[in-house]
Order: structure tokens, then sequence, then C-alpha cells
């Protein structure tokens, strides 16, 4: 068992209350996983030649501004940056292969969490109410925010093992369920250049959507293909830089309810996190169907998409 | 006619009051406001009174429900109605998965949609649903009726034993051993009366008769691949 929530605005201008609207969501799966606990916030978009990312060391105490400064002086320039309890982001004028080898080499002991020029990935061991107040939540604003809680079963409980899980720009997942062929589907992917820091079977579903738009697909057409390719249950909410996405498998066992008002676009594993949305009383409230991909994206018409 | 507010009573209190009633009964309408997705509300009753749930309920709303009735004002998590004896449990909304599972009796209405496996391992209950369910419905169904007035999904009935099953829309594919029956008299009779009880109004002529083939009751090697 674990608990996925997702909020995606339609409405902007409840972009600076997108923390505040999520935490009580994250909050109420508390019982679905009391393990781990995590969030990925869409929002504070950097500019198109820069990139954003999220990394995390789980010393409180661990030297950032000494990272910082020696990429300022690798990049010739200060990079902006600010820590946020256990995590630090860092706003680079740079490439994302290049970031990576600078934060391999100058950071090796932190972990990469994000990199995209939105998405900011915040996630750790804990209960769901610690890690809302741990990365304060409640006061972060964005256009969409997707977040899990976890009952391991897979892999272990540690912070690289929590969701979501991150593995290619701006893209994320969150999963309620196990996959079976995890472990061949790592070692295709491998081939094909998806790079895999955990033993954790979601993130194998991360890398697997990564590959597909990799190679040209649209959301919705990996999402499809996931379902011929990714054996076991699943329920994922997916998020993309202007984007989110639901999907279960076939069979359909892992549980999903969908809220939609002229506002928000709201999803959870059960009803009861949507108790605390406005207006939720006369929202479409419904169960996505199995094998059926729903998708709601900016820049193109709002709704489902079959 | 009692009100419990569930914003400042627990689930376990208005569970313990209903199940007090079994005693005493002095109180025969009940009304629960703020159901708000909890857990288990309206549990194991058993004494004939009426129950209004006002809003979408969690999982297993009225399961184990002997002799009440329990309407709910709205959706319904996973398993309503689980394990029912006897009684009636409405829901207006949609249910989720596992409508019904287990029932031996009394009468489920689903007004809206019912999600997958409605009816799994039914034993007795009646089902009405007023619009489609999901795939796998009255899976390994032993005894009672499901109506479908709706589409069915995939694998209707699978493993069926001696449920009957009637649907007035598509049926997506049967599941092993389902197969499709002639209506006769008898059944438009008896499909006439679970509507009546169901308070649905549709014409029974319109509908299809699903059974057990009853190749799959009893191990045999020929049906080894079927199992």
């Amino acid at each position: 068992m674990c608990g996925i929530v997702g909020l995606y605005l339609k409405n902007l201008e409840l972009e600076t209350q997108l923390g505040e609207l999520f935490s009580p969501m994250l909050a109420s799966m508390s019982e679905r996983g009391p393990d781990s606990a995590g969030f990925a916030i869409y929002g504070d978009e950097v500019p198109g030649d820069q990139i954003k990312i999220t990394l995390q060391h789980e010393d409180t105490a661990f030297d950032w501004a000494g990272v910082a400064r020696a990429i300022g002086e690798e990049l010739e320039h200060q990079p902006v940056w600010f820590q946020n309890a256990t995590a630090a982001v860092f706003k680079l004028k740079t490439s994302e292969t290049m970031a990576r080898e600078y934060f391999a080499r100058l950071a090796p002991e932190a972990m990469i969490m994000s990199v995209g020029r939105s998405i900011e990935i915040l996630k750790g061991v804990g209960l769901p109410q610690e890690i809302i107040e741990r990365f304060n939540l409640p006061s972060m604003q964005g256009t969409h925010i997707i977040g899990h809680t976890r009952m391991a079963t897979e892999s272990a409980v540690s912070m690289a093992g929590s969701h979501p899980f991150s593995t290619g720009m701006d893209l994320c997942l969150v999963h309620n369920g196990s996959l079976s062929n995890y472990n061949w589907l790592r070692m295709r992917l491998q081939k094909y250049g998806i790079h895999f820091e955990t033993e954790n079977d979601s993130e194998v579903a991360a890398g697997y959507l990564t590959w597909r738009l990799r190679e040209g697909d649209t959301l919705e057409q990996a999402l499809k293909a996931g379902l011929k390719d990714l054996d076991g249950f699943y329920t994922f909410a997916i998020g993309t830089r202007d984007g989110f996405a639901v999907i279960r498998d076939p069979i359909a066992c892992k549980p999903a309810v969908l809220a939609e008002t002229n506002d928000y676009v709201a999803m959870a594993s059960e009803y009861r996190a949507l108790v605390h949305l406005p207006n939720i009383e006369n929202a479409r409230v419904w169960e996505p169907e199995p094998a059926r991909v729903y998708v709601w994206e900016r820049g193109s018409k709002l709704g489902m998409v079959a | 006619m009692k009100t419990i507010d569930l914003l400042e009573t627990s689930v376990r209190e208005l569970n313990q009051s209903l199940h007090d009633q079994a005693n005493n009964c002095d109180e025969r309408e009940w009304v629960v406001l703020h159901p708000m997705g909890r857990h288990a509300v309206a549990c194991g009753l058993n004494q004939n009174i009426s129950v209004d749930i006002e809003g979408h309920a969690g999982y297993y709303c009225a399961g184990m429900n002997q002799k009440a009735s329990v309407t709910i004002h709205g959706n319904a998590g996973q398993g309503v109605a689980e394990n029912m004896m006897s009684g009636c449990v409405r829901v207006k909304g949609d249910a989720s998965q596992s409508a019904g599972a287990t029932g031996h009796g009394g009468l489920l209405v689903i007004e809206g949609n019912a999600a997958a496996r409605c009816g799994i391992s039914m034993k007795g209950v009646d089902i009405v649903v007023k619009g489609n369910a999901g795939h796998m419905s009255a899976f390994m169904g032993q005894a009672g009726r499901l109506v479908i007035c709706g589409d069915a999904g995939d694998a209707l009935g699978d493993s069926l034993y001696e449920v009957h099953i009637y649907v007035k829309g598509e049926v997506a594919s049967l599941g092993a051993d389902c197969i499709e029956k002639p209506m006769r008299e008898e059944h438009i009779e008896e499909l006439q009366q679970l509507l009546d009880r169901a308070g649905v109004d549709e014409d029974p002529k319109a509908f299809r008769r699903y059974g057990s083939g009853r190749q799959l009751y009893h191990f045999k090697v020929d049906n080894a691949s079927s199992y």
C-alpha cells in the first residue's frame, strides 16, 4: 500500500496557495504510507538558457555554500541557489550534462533529486507530516504538484527509495503498486543509456517514460506503450513541466480518485485526501477507468485524453 | 431522527451508537453528516433502522449489513456493502471496486456506475447497477442476481457458479464458463421484481441473461487450460 496525490491548477490565481492546499492532501495519506514521503512541485521556472537542479544531503550541516563557490569558479559566475532543510536548489546557466558532471565531481555525496526548468523534488524518510514541516510545504507556490506517501514493498526504506522519482528533465512519477518485470526492464533501459540511482521498481517506470519521451512519444503515447511493457500493479501520477497525467493498469486493483472543478484537477488514492480542497462538494468526482490515460496539459486544450 | 456529524463524532462512536440499537431500538432514522471519505461508516448494523449518509463515503461503508437500510448520498469507496446479509444499501453516486463483495443477502442498488469486480464472490445478495459495471464483475459468483442496466466490462461472470446476470447494454467480454442464456418468462418476471425493488424504471425485455456454463464446477483434466 502507498498513497499518491496530485494537484494541478487550472486557475493560476491559486498558485500562491498550492502548498497550503496540498499539505493536507499529503498528510491525509499517512495511513497508506507512513515510512517516507515526498513531493515534486512545479513553479518558479527558470529561463530557457538555465536549468534548475535540486539536490539532497542527509546532513543538514552539509556545506552547500562551499559547493556553490566551487561551481561558481567553474562557471565563472556565482550561481543562484538556496537551501531548504536537507535540500538545495541551484539555478545554473549550463547544460544538464555539464551540471551533472560538476556535482558528481564537487559534491559526490549529494544526491540529485531532479533536473529541469520548473521541477523541485523534495523527499525523505519519516511521517508525511514531518516531511511537510521539514520543507515548509504550506508556504510553497507553484502550478502543479504531485506527492507520495510510502509503505515500502520492493526496496529499502531510505531517502533515495522514496518517491517521486525523476530520471529526465522536468519529469517525475509517483507509484502505488508493485512492478514485477523491473529488473529485466532496467537492464534493457540501461542499454539505451537511461541512468538509475536505486534498486527501486518505480524508478524503472520513470526511466521507461524518459526513454519513450526521448524516442519522440507524446506523454500519452508513452503511457499507452507502458501498458504493454510494464508488468505489475500500478496507479501512476506523472508530472511534466506543463502537464499532469494519471494512469492505472488494466487490472486496476490500486485505487484512484479524480476530482475536477473550474479551478483545479486533483488526484488521490482515496477521496478523503481531497476533502479539504475548496468547493470539493461541487467538484466532478470520479474513478479513473483501468488502462485509460488521463492527461491535462497547459498550452493545449485542458481535459481528458482517452 | 438522530443526526450525527462526523466532524464532531468519531466513526467508532457512530457505529457503536448504531449497534446499540440492536438491543433497544429507540431511534429508527439516522442521518450522518460529513462522512468525508472516512472508512467503515455504518458497518455491522443489525437492526431495522435507516441511515442516510450525506456525502461521499470511504472504504467498506455499510459492510456486513443486516436488516438496516443505508443510503449513501454520494460515491462509495471500495467494498461498499461487502458481506451484507440482509437489508438494503443504496449508493446514489458511483461505487468503487468490489461493491457487494461476498454478500449473502439483501439488496445493493448503485445508481451510478460500479467499478471493477462488482459482486465478486457474491453468495446470495441481489445487486442492481443503474449505470455500467467494471471488469470481472460477479467473478466466482455463487448465488444471487446481478443486474447491470448499462454496459459490463471484460470477463463478466468469470468462473461463475449460480448467479443470474442480466445486462441491458454491451458486454465487453464474458469470463471463463460464463455463457448467454435465453430469457424465458420466469426470468423476465424475476428481473421485473428486482427492478421494482430497486426502484429502477427499465423494461426487463430489453435485457439479456448470462449464467454459468457449468463446465468448471468440478476439476476435469480436459478443462485444465481454462482454470
